[in-house]
């Protein structure tokens, strides 16, 4: 290339179009590792999507068919004739059972329903395939399916349906849901919202407001930003050790006298939320100081100089200004606390839980359910899984997209 | 207001006080004080409840008669039913885990960080940081489910069924890498971002080409930043549970094989306390003391990343 240059131009022009191609490679790497990236976001989210759907193989230990009365199909019959068929299939103990959990009289037609799919009907899975293989080998697997289960019968299903929010844990694949999980969810958010919100927002106010730099207040500043590089399954056995075992008096509601304090056991979801409160506490206290900080001094000195307190200042001209940064801080931290498995595992969460829960209940969240699930050999199991992802990562996206949003509407530029 | 001043009295109705122009106590405001410094010191209760309640079970673990420290530390089995409590098993898969993660992390997130910050117009700079960051937000048992059900069968499906089992530290430490590569990428973008813009400037004007400028000047200026990043990451991959505990999981192995599983420090503790686990016995202080050892890690990585960012940042003003 030198040669043919009009004019020698020294040492750097000599080597420049070799420069721009490095350069030019290097451009094409530097972009191809963000396009990877976003590859296997996509990869992720379309596994999930593929082990949601799919054919299952369904043998009924009773026909549902044979148990159409009068040729009026099962789902369609009233809800007497349905009692009559569980109270004529059931033992008579295993039928009282479920009118002591809640009378029959009281219970409608679909629940009823429900029952006898559960308890008469009884599908038992025989193998699941993802959406991938339903769609590109479907004639495969019905000739598969005719061959070695010629009782069974192939369904499409949605392992993800309105049902699957509805229904409690249950030891079958196809009438398990994830009710108990959300409401658990939901119990543990409620309770860690409570504590790691005032504390977290008074700590970052203390800090931005009030601390001065002396060895006390940093050492305060050094710590937080210690704990939160703390690996989450400290605060799980820390979770353990404190809200489970040294105040299960308080945690198990024994001090309320609402359980007999022989029993009372502290993996509660009162512990759950207390463990998780001091997981996100940190990261709500890094956030809101941000947010504080960002609102202008002249703020504070005019509000001051107009003679208002300290604290008339903090409470009406700094935390209005601030709010918004606050909220969007802590909805992230928020959702970081409802995608968190490992402390709950290690404070304790239960494996089935059949019953909605309370302050004082034994717990089960949707990432446990979903680790749970995922753990299980059995393939109908991770189908589930993956039904119960999508709903996490639902609910995740509904909160981060309300973060964004109160970030860009409510941010003022000073 | 003012016309209406009498004697005794200041401009808003206020009695004046004798002490004139003197700061007044202020109950209210003291009492408020003293709560906001209590919820900014109770972060302080979090770390001494940490370091308390790990030492004092661990302090019960190498009391019992069938531990000792050396052999805690020096032993390569990790057989708590035959009282072998070495931690070495634990610790090498730890580590073999977060090498894998890190090597796909490291070059990828600087990479994907350069693009960003140097190459990227600002369109699509808008567009790819919050997809990085959704990534970033994605819970890890999510990706333990993605580590099990695609990459484990496409590693074993490469590799062949008899090499790779089906629980393997490859692929847990492979999809590791996938969740740090974010937040390695998003510190280094933040880092890369913040060295002015007269320093790029001024090498172009010295004709050095774009890769030059990012490479040779950004690049090294931004590198306390980088390297805080990397070791972040490093403390992130250490001390992440969920992944390996689905992917990689299959007890206590000591092996420098990626393709046969194994169990960490952190998917050993999370299986111990899967079940009911009784209170005082050597399993349940053995977690402590492995919690304790996990925590002593992490916390020297996060200490040693924030002495770099404030010791060889370069200031430019």
């Amino acid at each position: 290339m030198s040669a043919s240059s009009p004019a020698p131009l020294g040492p750097f022009q000599d080597n420049l179009p070799h420069r721009h191609r490095v350069g030019a490679v290097w451009q094409w790497i530097f972009f191809s590792a963000t396009v990877i990236g976003i590859f296997v976001l996509s990869a992720l989210l379309l596994n999930i999507i593929d082990g949601a759907f799919g054919y299952v193989a369904l043998e009924a230990r009773v026909d549902p068919d044979t148990l159409a009365v009068n040729g009026v199909p099962l789902e369609e019959l009233p809800k007497e004739e349905l009692i009559r068929i569980l109270q004529e299939r059931l033992s008579a103990s295993a039928f009282n059972k479920l009118n002591d959990e809640k009378p029959f009289e009281e219970r409608s037609q679909a629940n009823v329903y429900d029952l006898v799919i559960e308890r008469v009907v009884k599908y038992q899975v025989l193998e699941t395939w993802s959406l991938w293989e339903s769609l590109t080998r479907s004639a495969e697997i019905r000739a598969r399916v005719a061959e070695e289960f010629p009782q069974a019968e192939l369904r499409f299903v949605s392992w993800l349906t309105v049902e699957t929010i509805r229904r409690p844990q249950s030891s079958e694949a196809v009438n398990a849901g994830v009710r108990t999980a959300i409401l658990g969810s939901l119990w543990t958010i409620m309770i860690t919202i409570v504590v790691a919100f005032p504390l977290g927002v008074g700590a970052a106010i203390y800090l931005e407001e009030y601390a001065r730099d002396d060895w006390l207040n940093r050492l305060i500043r050094t710590n937080i930003n210690n704990l939160a590089g703390v690996p989450s399954i400290i605060y799980g056995i820390l979770g353990l050790a404190i809200f489970v075992r040294a105040l299960e008096r308080l945690t198990s509601g024994a001090m309320f006298g609402l359980v007999d304090p022989t029993t009372a056991n502290g993996r509660t979801v009162l512990s759950a939320g207390l463990t998780l409160a001091l997981l996100i506490l940190p990261l709500i206290i890094i956030n809101a100081q941000e947010a504080i900080r960002a609102v202008p001094q002249s703020l504070r000195k005019a509000s001051l100089g107009i003679g208002a307190t300290k604290w008339q200042t903090i409470w009406a001209h700094v935390l209005p200004n601030a709010l918004p940064g606050i909220l969007t801080g802590t909805i992230l931290a928020v959702s970081r606390a409802i995608g968190e498995t490992a402390p709950l595992v290690v404070v304790g969460a239960s494996t089935a839980i059949s019953f909605d829960p309370n302050l004082f209940s034994r717990f089960t969240t949707l990432p446990i359910q979903i680790y749970q699930w995922t753990s299980r050999p059995q393939g109908e199991w991770r189908h589930l899984a993956a039904a119960a992802i999508l709903i996490l990562l639902t609910l995740l996206l509904s909160l981060n997209a309300t973060a964004i949003v109160l970030r860009n509407r409510f941010t003022k530029r000073f | 207001m003012i016309g209406k001043q009498r004697n005794g009295v200041d401009a808003s109705g206020y009695p004046l006080r004798k002490e004139g122009l003197r700061k007044r106590p202020r109950v209210n405001e003291v009492i408020i004080q003293s709560v906001l410094f209590f919820a900014g010191f109770f972060s302080i209760f979090t770390t001494l409840g940490i370091v308390y309640e790990l030492g004092k079970e661990a302090l019960l673990f190498f009391r019992t008669p069938e531990v000792n420290l050396w052999n805690f530390l020096t032993g390569t089995s990790w057989q708590p039913h035959i009282n072998q409590f070495g931690i070495l098993p634990l610790v090498t898969s730890t580590f073999i885990t977060s090498a894998i993660a890190m090597t796909i992390a490291i070059p990828l997130g600087l990479a994907a960080a350069v693009y960003l910050s140097e190459y990227a117009t600002e369109k699509v700079r808008k567009t790819l940081k919050p997809i990085l960051e959704v990534l970033a937000g994605i819970p890890t048992i999510v990706y333990g489910y993605f580590a099990l059900m695609f990459v484990t069968p496409l590693l074993r499906s490469i590799f062949g069924r008899d090499v790779v089992e089906i629980y393997n530290m490859a692929s847990g430490g492979l999809v590791m890498g996938v969740l740090i590569l974010p937040l390695v990428a998003s510190m280094s973008e933040d880092a890369l971002n913040a060295v002015p813009r007269a320093l790029r400037e001024a090498a172009y004007g010295l004709g050095a080409t774009k890769l030059e400028v990012a490479l040779k000047v950004v690049f090294p200026a931004a590198l306390s930043g980088i390297a805080a990043a990397i070791i972040v990451g490093i403390s992130r991959a250490v001390g992440e549970t969920m992944i390996v505990a689905v992917a990689v999981g299959a007890g206590p192995n000591f092996t420098f094989n990626p393709f046969r599983g194994a169990e960490t420090m952190t998917g050993h503790i999370v299986r111990m306390s899967g079940g009911d686990l009784s209170y005082d016995s050597i399993d349940y202080n053995s977690i402590f003391a492995i919690g304790l050892v996990l925590f002593f890690i992490t916390l020297t990585l996060n200490i040693i990343s924030q002495r770099i960012v404030r010791r060889f940042r370069e200031v430019y003003e």
